[in-house]
């Protein structure tokens, strides 16, 4: 173009997109910005690792300084992924360590991690600032020590929820005398016992630090300690809030926390001993987060803390809490965006505790910014749903557990249909929906209808027929995610929407219908699907094209189907036409 | 029973004074309420429906969370268990504190073990007109009369358990 603008301008234009949407469309308007945007993009979001390669990924974007990477199906929270399905990381770091020499952020969920990969991540990247590794695995504390001793800038260490073998406390010890750069620090999943000295001192030297959550054996007569070096934190998650009961270690607790007053977030928790809890209800008029999931205390006692929260944006609490404390949360919480209520004792056969659908409604009710739910009870109604949906338009995120599979409404036996009809009809910026109770068809024909932005979908022990999955397929414009299990969904509904699965990052299907014989064919018409078959009853030649296969797992991918799976799973490749099925993982 | 040891009036709480504290539980979760009587205090393993069986990945509760979490079944399996001694008794015998709702059924246990009596608890007098009083070894070494402190601290704070003679009981406020 004669009149472009030069291409630093261009470049200097792009600086200011900060989304990966708006990215990728500047890229596809001529082959130039192409081409400048791809110098120029520093952050990248891979959401499945299978759906491109390193080399692709290094090719396209030579400099790059974030990335950050979603490995395992969401299922896998829950069990459902056999040990070993994969999600590793080392391939991907070993690539990057020589073309990013300045990488400064790799943030990982549901990865096998291991101390290979935080040795490479420690020696190779000079400039190294941010790691989050998110429900990861495979990975020692001798790893975490490698990045404590080498990465010199390092900023953030976020653990959340990964499972680490925990050999020892040692790992903090790594962290330099001239390491001052923390900013966030969450070691809250391991198990073991840091030196605490050495921790006060970590503290005490980083004057940045504004995220500090501690793991369980950090002991609460300490904590104070920490609070006095760091009483700029932000967010502060607790040790294990229990100790004997002393007036001294009361009033040192009580002071420490009044010195806080920044404090926006608060979890931990974990072994509340009550008496102490007065002790942070100083910091509870600026608390804007608050996770009391792991504290089994009673509602009077949540209540309490929930009622001095006016400013609470954000609570995730045990079903403890009851109707009565959602009540009170309703009264007291009129910025609450989030709420998320887990079960205390979710496999016991009867409720423990007085928490039913009235909870949700009266939070619903009161709430006028709630947006985001998840929320576990073992009895709804449809009536309880449709005033929900009434009341809450704005809603985005609705995750509803009833524990019983099949559950169906309460008061008149109904299948929940036309509950989360209402749902889907009146919450039409709803991206996220996980659906629970006694379900037919009807409640998919409702969600194809109407759940037009609907970004992902949980659907378990639901459905009548294919007709189910067909809406959905045909209906939800925006869909990306998909995960069904224990629903009588078969071949025809996926082959039907074939064209459709090249349109989303990924389904998951396990304990449903779909053959082998479908799975098959469908590899064949849609070849930039990977269809990964996982049986752990042997290979699926052993049986009939018309048996139902255990799981399955379909993505899209420009990176072809993947080397490094276990010997329980198959991809099925685009010569499934014929007789002799060669299936990629070398076997016949 | 537990009302006539008049727990509450002894009951130690932070706070100001009229606050209502409520002492943490140490075994289960249900509220706990002294005045409840024996049969409602009954252990929950035995009237609890059985566990159904359980669907693998249901309900969709992640495993770091259940991991985390203080079970109750792994609080019931360990016990406290203390060795008691009788002041003549050619030797000890071993009790488990978590198996007692209270300090009657703990007492009733030690009459039955030991085959005497041990009468009534007063705050004044301890086991005024008993043969026996129940003593105890706490935390800190100390000889104290059973029966002073509210149950759960007791259970927490009792290292070892004593039935001393009446006679020899005399400083511990028994007012024989």
């Amino acid at each position: 173009m004669a009149y472009s603008f030069p291409e630093e301008v261009l470049e200097h234009v792009f600086s200011f997109l900060g989304s990966d949407k708006d990215r990728n469309a500047v890229s596809l308007v001529c082959r130039s910005w192409y081409e400048i945007e791809r110098w120029c993009r520093r952050r990248l979001f891979v959401g499945n690792c299978y759906a491109v390669s390193p080399e692709i990924m290094i090719r396209r974007f030579p400099e790059v300084r974030a990335v950050e990477m979603k490995g395992k199906p969401h299922f896998a929270d829950f069990n459902l992924v056999p040990e070993g399905w994969g999600g590793y990381v080392h391939p991907w770091i070993r690539a990057m360590s020589a073309a990013y020499p300045w990488l400064e952020e790799i943030k990982l969920k549901r990865m096998v991690v291991t101390d290979e990969s935080l040795e490479l991540i420690a020696r190779s990247f000079k400039n190294f600032r941010v790691l989050v590794l998110s429900s990861c695995e495979g990975f020692t504390t001798d790893g975490l020590a490698s990045i404590a001793a080498n990465c010199r800038n390092l900023r953030e260490l976020d653990l959340r929820e990964s499972e680490v073998e925990d050999l020892s406390g040692h790992w903090l010890s790594h962290f330099p005398d001239s390491c001052t750069s923390l900013v966030s620090l969450n070691m809250s999943c391991l198990g073991s016992e840091v030196s605490f000295s050495a921790l006060e001192r970590l503290v005490g030297r980083c004057p940045n630090l504004k995220t500090l959550r501690l793991n369980r054996a950090v002991p609460l007569e300490k904590l104070p300690n920490l609070l006095h070096r760091a009483p700029q934190l932000v967010e502060l998650g607790t040790g294990a809030y229990s100790a004997e009961i002393r007036p001294d270690i009361y009033s040192n607790l009580a002071e420490a926390f009044s010195l806080c007053k920044q404090l926006k977030g608060l979890s931990g928790f974990w072994d509340v001993v009550p008496a102490y809890l007065p002790a942070m209800y100083s910091v509870c008029a600026g608390i804007t987060s608050l996770n009391l999931s792991y504290a089994t205390i009673q509602s009077p006692e949540l209540v309490k803390i929930v009622s001095q929260c006016r400013h609470l944006q954000r609570l995730w609490v045990l079903d403890y809490i009851e109707d009565a404390g959602l009540e009170a949360l309703a009264a007291s919480c009129k910025d609450l965006l989030e709420l998320r209520v887990f079960p205390s004792d979710p496999f016991g056969a009867e409720a423990n505790v007085s928490l039913t659908e009235q909870g949700l409604v009266s939070v619903s009710e009161g709430c006028p910014k709630l947006q985001s739910v998840l929320y576990f009870c073992r009895q709804m109604s449809n009536a309880a749903l449709v005033t929900i949906a009434r009341n809450r338009p704005k809603m985005v995120r609705f995750r509803l557990c009833i524990i019983e599979p099949q559950a169906p409404d309460y008061l008149t036996l109904e299948p929940l249909d036309r509950g989360f009809g209402a749902i889907v009809e009146n919450c039409k910026e709803l991206r996220r929906l996980s659906l629970s109770g006694l379900l037919t068809d009807r409640v998919f024909d409702y969600i194809g209808k109407h759940a037009k932005k609907l970004e992902m979908l949980s659907i378990a022990f639901a459905g009548d027929s294919d007709l189910g999955l067909h809406h959905v397929l045909s209906g939800c414009e925006s869909l990306r995610k998909l995960e069904i299990r224990d629903c009588p969904f078969g071949d025809k509904a996926l082959l039907a929407n074939a064209a459709k699965l090249e349109t989303m990052r990924s389904l998951w299907m396990s304990s449903c219908s779909v053959s082998f014989g479908a799975c098959k064919l469908l590899a064949q018409k849609i070849p930039r699907l990977n269809v990964e078959v996982i049986d752990e009853r042997g290979h699926p030649n052993s049986r009939p094209d018309s048996c139902p296969v255990e799981k399955l797992y379909i993505y899209r991918t420009v990176a072809g189907p993947r080397v490094d799976m276990p010997d329980f799973i198959w991809t099925i490749d685009e010569d499934a036409a014929s007789p002799e099925v060669f299936l990629s993982n070398g076997a016949v | 029973m537990e009302a006539g040891l008049n727990l509450k009036a002894t009951e130690l709480r932070l706070g100001l004074p009229g606050a209502d504290l409520i002492y943490p539980a140490a075994t289960n979760n249900k509220r706990s309420s002294p005045e409840s009587d024996d049969s409602s205090a009954v252990t929950d393993h035995e009237s609890a429906p059985a566990p159904k069986a359980q669907i693998v990945g249901w309900p969709p509760v992640r495993s770091y969370r259940k991991n985390n979490f203080p079970a109750k079944r792994s609080e019931a399996e360990t016990g406290i268990y203390v060795k008691v001694s009788m002041d003549g008794a050619p030797y000890l015998r071993k009790i488990d504190l978590k198996v007692y709702n209270g300090y009657a059924e703990l007492l009733k246990a030690l009459e039955t073990m030991f085959k005497l009596t041990i009468g009534d608890y007063s705050e004044r007098e301890g086991y005024k007109g008993s043969e026996y009083a129940p003593a105890y070894e706490d935390k800190d070494g100390d000889l104290m009369l059973v029966g002073d402190v509210p149950w759960e601290m007791f259970m927490s704070s009792c290292k070892r358990l004593r039935v001393m003679k009446g006679s020899d009981a005399r400083g511990l406020g028994c007012g024989v």
